[in-house]
């Protein structure tokens, strides 16, 4: 046959190769289609406010903002060494000061910069006052009135901040987050009372590590139980698993809180059987135990699942061939079952601390303040102090230490195979 | 795991130690939620069992809780507003949970796990950070203390379960079905109502459940999200007991129970429903 095969061609004349790919470029732009709306809404609603939040952490626009021509002058000024800036920078001051006071901004410029130097938020105030009423054409020269209106005008310090600050990025709000701060000189620890990021943190991590190890603790008999109990009686003992995995989790807080209060049911059963005298009741709640135990028996649901649905995959005859070959029970459980179940000890246990380790909540309620979280300190930053900023730079640090259990956790189990109930 | 008939002493012992040990973990995991179905009853406004209550004196127990849960324009206010928003975000959520799931069960889908991993990242974020994050979005654009905003972000905290159990239930689906069907003429909307929908609607329901259940027991993302005219029960329970214990809480997480206890019963149907459907035999 000298001639070249003719392609292979479909019903409607097409060659059978361009067909396929067609029909299957429909069948992806298919289904994208259908998944289309859903991704364009979890975008807006939950993946830009998260964006937005870590913009916010680095973002820093109000020295620039308020007063932009100080901001400016700035720029010639040699933190180095350690002097008050010229005449050229306070005429700009007193010209930016004049606009924000009008614009009654330099309040809020005052308590931004008062999370970096105590005292500035005050100054700004009253500085706010008197400059209303200067004249900028004919008070010139500003820096001695400055000075006179309050001497902390001449502090270098303050300065420095402001300059520090003038970017419109800044890395303060994650500095300050690890409990460190930018001078000119670099980066310096926080005075040591103002150091609390680092050691909450800790506390964080420590705590959540207690919880898992506390959930595996308990979870694992139970889910070895379950697994090995006929199907009848695991089902009903199954019920006792998901009956508190499906109750409200401030209906758990609220019995826990109920629990271990000083007059609460604990105490009061431990009084009764005369463990305990009635004047030295146990303080439970509102410290790290009050936390451990409530979080523990909230996210114990969590390691019990995963670890009961990986057990019931283990053939029973390995550890029944592992006896017969002369194994005690101790030696078939820990060289043939144990390491066996160890994927579903892996899944549960980054479940339950991914979990624990954003949790609010619960330490809220039970935490007091030494068993409270990261998250709790987020809160407090939002709602109490506004510094926003910084509760951004803390939830980008503790999104970033999530996503890297999230991507483990993908790896390990695959996202997709997460069960529920 | 039976106890052999030649069982050492020590093999007997530790059978039955290990059944007390599981015993006791069940205990603790039942026990916290049992212990306030009586306590809601009682007629001090204590958070202990009282002499009265222990001795089974009628004059111990008492409806006044629940009175109060009744009567009280706090509490209906934010059962009201639970029930507003709740229904509203699973809506949402399993109608576009639904359709994407569907489409990450096709065979050819560009991107399938980059696209699965944000879908269910609500479920994995912090509350505390999507919490913080909406709020500042929200207020940008709007949407902070709106009915509308609250809704928006508790149907993207519900997508992920919905994907999660439409997801599982495709699995088992047989796609010539959907072929065959096509095969006797009936267009793309009639095998998908009349055939695809009905064999699925089980992971549906359970997704949509679990949808409502986040959003009507979400507290964090409600109280940075929404105002005072958003105030849900979760909210009305948080500050509650942030600010001072009232007994009513015993009353509302006692009604709260029953809820969960149906609900569970609802879920477990459906799943042994979906199971027979599929052809495996339920356990």
């Amino acid at each position: 046959m000298t001639e070249r095969t003719q392609p292979l061609l479909a019903a409607d004349g097409t060659p059978l190769k361009r067909s396929i790919q067609r029909s299957l470029r429909r069948q992806k732009i298919e289904a994208f289609l259908l998944v289309a709306p859903l991704l364009a809404f979890v975008l807006v609603t939950f993946v830009a406010p998260i964006a937005d939040m870590l913009f916010r952490s680095v973002e820093n626009q109000i020295v620039a903002q308020t007063l932009p021509e100080t901001a400016e002058a700035l720029k010639a000024w040699d933190p180095e060494r350690s002097e008050v800036p010229g005449e050229a920078v306070f005429a700009a001051l007193a010209a930016d000061m004049k606009t924000a006071v009008k614009n009654k901004t330099h309040t809020r410029l005052g308590s931004r910069l008062n999370y970096e130097k105590t005292g500035v938020a005050s100054l700004f105030r009253k500085s706010g006052r008197r400059i209303k009423k200067w004249d900028l054409a004919e008070d010139a020269p500003f820096k001695e009135k400055f000075l006179d209106l309050d001497k902390k005008w001449g502090d270098p310090e303050l300065w420095q901040l402001l300059k520090l600050y003038s970017p419109a990025y800044t890395s303060g709000y994650f500095l300050n987050a690890v409990d460190l701060k930018q001078t000119p000189a670099g980066f310096e620890p926080r005075a040591e009372s103002e150091q609390i990021y680092i050691l909450l943190f800790q506390r964080t991590l420590f705590m959540s590590l207690a919880i898992t190890l506390m959930c595996l603790l308990l979870g694992y008999p139970v889910a070895f139980l379950l697994s090995h109990l006929p199907t009848r009686t695991s089902n009903l003992l199954m019920i006792l698993v998901l009956l508190p995995f499906w109750t409200s989790l401030l209906v758990r807080t609220s019995a826990w809180k109920v629990l271990l209060q000083q007059e609460g049911v604990i105490n009061d059963i431990l009084v009764t059987i005369g463990f305990l005298g009635d004047a030295d009741r146990l303080q439970l709640i509102n410290n790290q135990t009050g936390t451990i135990v409530a979080m523990t028996h909230i996210l114990l649901p969590f390691m019990i699942l995963p670890l009961y649905s990986v057990m019931r995959t283990i053939p029973p005859s390995y550890v029944r061939a592992a006896k017969s070959l002369g194994a005690n029970d101790l030696t078939a459980f820990a060289k043939v079952y144990f390491p066996q179940s160890v994927p579903g000890i892996g899944a549960g246990s980054i479940l339950v601390f991914i979990l624990a380790i954003g949790y609010y909540i619960t330490p809220e309620l039970v935490g007091g303040t030494t068993g409270t979280f990261i998250s709790n300190r987020i809160a407090y930053h939002i709602s109490s102090s506004l510094n926003w900023g910084l509760a951004a730079a803390l939830g980008s640090i503790l999104l970033v230490a999530v996503l890297v259990l999230y991507y483990a956790y993908d790896r390990i189990v695959g996202i997709d195979n997460v069960k529920l109930g | 795991m039976s106890l052999p008939v030649c069982a050492t002493p020590l093999q007997r012992a530790w059978y039955y130690g290990f059944r007390v040990i599981c015993g006791l973990i069940f205990f603790f995991l039942i026990a916290p939620i049992l212990v306030i179905i009586p306590l809601s009853f009682n007629a001090q406004d204590f958070f202990t069992f009282t002499k009265e209550m222990l001795n089974f004196d009628p004059a111990g127990y008492s409806l006044k809780h629940y009175r109060d849960f009744f009567t009280n324009s706090d509490w209906q206010i934010a059962v009201r507003n639970s029930f507003k928003i709740a229904p509203a975000a699973t809506l949402l959520s399993v109608a576009f949970g639904t359709l994407a799931a569907i489409g990450l069960s096709q065979p050819h889908v560009p991107f399938r796990r980059a696209i699965m991993a944000i879908l269910i990242s609500p479920m994995i974020v912090p509350l505390i950070i999507s919490a913080a994050g909406m709020y500042f979005f929200y207020s940008r654009i709007g949407l902070q203390g709106q009915y509308i905003g609250v809704v928006l972000a508790h149907a993207a905290l519900g997508i992920p379960f919905v994907i999660i159990t439409v997801t599982a239930t495709l699995v088992g689906f047989d796609k010539s079905l959907v072929r065959a069907s096509a095969n006797l003429g009936a267009g793309p909307m009639t095998t998908f109502f009349k055939i695809q929908m009905p064999l699925i609607l089980p992971g549906v329901v359970s997704g949509g459940l679990f949808a409502f259940i986040t959003s009507f027991d979400e507290v964090v993302v409600v109280l940075f999200v929404g105002s005072a005219g958003q105030k849900t029960l979760p909210w009305q329970m948080f500050t509650g007991l942030r600010e001072q214990i009232s007994p009513t809480i015993l009353a509302v997480a006692t009604i709260l129970v029953a809820i969960s206890i149906a609900l569970l019963t609802t879920v477990e149907l459906l799943r042994r429903r979906s199971e027979r459907l599929r052809g495996v035999t339920p356990s």
